[in-house]
């Protein structure tokens, strides 16, 4: 009876087929400029390659942001209205570091390693420390509202404390740090990421940055921690009784899931050279919400799928609808929610499992008359 | 059989407003015996069980786990100083295969669980320990199946099997033939009997089959309205005049 248990080779919720089919994913996006460049003729940095590759850029930040959202609400089970406060705040914190801490520090001093300069680099390094450690408190923050309450309510207070986040970058008495209503803009990058003179480069971190937290939430998920996490979204009353602790867990939850959207949130940053109220707003934490079901909650794979028909549905209605187009994609969206109630990824992976195991019947149906 | 106490409730008491639904209880549960309560419905017995497993907190009393006081104890703590409990209402992690139900209680008292960029399946100790628990339950073949999608009788036994992977020494069982239908329940009666006695265990169960609770209990307390009524051997509490009033004259009644 035993000899058969194998969980690697049955498990039901990872397969190894996503990261077959991730990789040659990878290897497609590493090619498209290149392809884009010699389908089109133009150059790699100029016309229609180099606006698909903004058009890309967005949808790997995006990405990331809706996969640290699906590790909130597809694994934890925790339905966050709140979620942009992570992502807005990774945004806010660089843009702010950058443009009035570090053009200060480094007119003041200069690191010199033998010949070369390494101020910038140390900057960048501490700008992203310092993103990890803001998305961590807003991660606590958040996870230090889930310890007493539940469902409906503990949504409300997500929302709330988002839109408190919102508030305070909007603030006109802070104007002078965070502009305000328009945001921080021009936000000074280091040369070699200048999203307009260096589009590729930041193309090729954005791809390498979700490819890298691609495989790390997948990894996470597939820990004893994750799995217990898991646990949490299915039945928490169960999980004390076995001797889990769910605040921990969902603390733990929220912060990893918080890093992720701060981080993507930071880059995001360097895309639009300004961070600006609508990425802390509830607005962005809907659209990580859409792609998230879009895709299939809790598959991870499916959040960028998501990301990736948002992104190019967002474009091209937005040429044949103008400024409507949001209408028409409700009712798309509807329609997919309908027909798909697991989303593309969700409802693929069901079906695919009864297939299996319709063709599992059929062979041990024959075996066993042997 | 010894004399030794594994768990003692001291003027345990439960409000919900008015309503007292645990009034007072004084309960001494012995090491290694099969302690039955019983009683009406609304008798508190559910009520008891939240108590003593630290779902709800006290009003008044307290409990104490081996002479230790865990009347403040939240449920996961307890979990992890010996005490399982299982559901009257079936009580599982339904998207989760079987394996995995059982798995994660198994790993809850491991170190691991902390270990965020490791693989779960790899952790092998576990997953032995959860095939053994499918093994006494009666599950094997079962492994892979959603939890959800099993039928109630082994939906029962996971309840089980999730809490035995927890490896309690005191094991709260909330009416564990719940539902079943009369020829499930012998399977399920000697499945509790074999882990009990197998290592030991004391178990607590709360059961309305009066067969069954006269068949497998070493000593039986009965509750009405939230007091304990009477408490003895199955024998004593069969012959005792105020139990018949109560609550077995009722059933016995109706049977004749």
């Amino acid at each position: 009876m035993t000899e058969n248990i194998n969980p690697k080779k049955n498990r039901f919720l990872t397969n190894f087929q996503d990261e077959r089919i991730i990789l040659v994913f990878l290897v497609l996006l590493i090619a498209f400029p290149f392809v884009m460049n010699l389908i089109t003729g133009t150059g790699l940095n100029e016309g229609v390659t180099k606006f698909w590759q903004g058009q890309f850029i967005v949808f790997f930040i995006m990405a990331v942001f809706a996969m640290s959202y699906d590790l909130l609400m597809g694994y934890g089970g925790i339905l966050s209205f709140g979620h942009a406060a992570s992502f807005g705040g990774g945004a806010y914190t660089f843009a702010l570091l950058m443009k009035h801490w570090a053009p200060n520090f480094m007119s003041n001093y200069r690191i010199m390693v033998g010949s070369i300069n390494i101020t910038e680099a140390i900057v960048l390094i501490f700008v992203f420390l310092a993103v990890l450690l803001i998305s961590i408190l807003i991660g606590l923050l958040f996870s230090a509202t889930s310890v007493r309450l539940k469902g409906a309510y503990f949504a409300m207070l997500t929302l709330a404390l988002g839109s408190a986040l919102y508030i305070l970058v909007k603030a006109t008495d802070f104007h002078q740090w965070t502009g305000a209503d328009e945001g921080l803009h021009g936000v000074p990058v280091p040369l070699w990421l200048n999203p307009t003179q260096n589009r590729l480069t930041i193309y090729f971190i954005s791809l390498i940055f979700m490819f890298v937290c691609y495989m790390v939430m997948k990894r996470m998920v597939n820990s004893p921690t994750g799995r217990v996490i898991i646990a949490n979204r299915e039945n928490e009353d169960r999980m004390r009784m076995i001797g889990y602790n769910p605040v921990v867990y969902r603390t733990i939850a929220f912060v990893s899931s918080s890093i992720f959207a701060g981080l993507a949130g930071a880059l995001y940053s360097i895309w639009n050279t300004s961070a600006s109220p609508t990425m802390i707003s509830a607005v962005m934490t809907i659209n990580a919400l859409i792609m998230t079901i879009l895709g299939g909650i809790g598959t991870l794979i499916g959040p960028i799928l998501g990301a990736a028909i948002m992104q190019t549905i967002s474009q091209f209605f937005y040429t044949w609808f103008g400024a409507r187009w949001p209408l028409v994609f409700g009712i798309l969206f509807i329609l997919i929610v309908m027909f798909l109630p697991y989303g593309i990824v969700g409802t693929w992976r069901l079906k695919r499992l009864d297939v299996k195991n319709g063709w599992k019947r059929i062979t041990g149906m024959l075996s066993r008359k042997e | 059989m010894t004399q030794e106490t594994i768990l003692e409730a001291r003027n345990l008491s439960k409000a919900f407003g008015g309503l007292v639904a645990v009034d007072n209880v004084n309960i001494q549960i012995r090491k290694e015996t099969m302690h039955a309560i019983i009683g009406p419905n609304g008798a508190g017995k559910t009520t008891l069980f939240n108590l003593l497993s630290g779902v709800m907190p006290v009003t008044q009393g307290r409990v104490l786990f081996k002479g230790e006081d865990i009347t403040s104890l939240p449920p996961h703590k307890r979990a992890h100083l010996g005490i399982g409990r299982s559901y009257q209402i079936t009580n599982i992690f339904p998207n989760l295969s079987v394996l995995e139900n059982i798995r994660l209680a198994a790993q809850a008292k491991g170190k691991d669980n902390f270990k965020l960029f490791s693989k779960a399946d790899d952790f092998q100790q576990y997953i032995d320990k959860s095939v053994e628990v499918i093994d006494t339950v009666g599950l094997s073949g079962r492994e892979f199946f959603l939890a959800r999608d099993l039928p109630h009788g082994e939906k029962r036994k996971l309840e089980l099997g999730i809490m035995l992977a927890c490896d309690p020494e005191l094991l709260l069982f909330d009416e564990p033939t719940a539902g079943m239908s009369s020829e499930q329940v012998p399977e399920l009666i000697n499945i509790i009997r074999k882990v009990v006695q197998q290592k030991s265990r004391t178990a607590i169960l709360v059961e309305h089959r009066m067969d069954m609770v006269m068949s497998i209990s070493d000593v039986i307390t009965v509750m009405n309205q939230g007091r304990v009524l009477a408490e003895g051997s199955p024998h004593e509490i069969a012959k005792n005049e105020q139990v018949q009033i109560a609550y077995l004259g009722d059933l016995y009644g109706e049977l004749t």
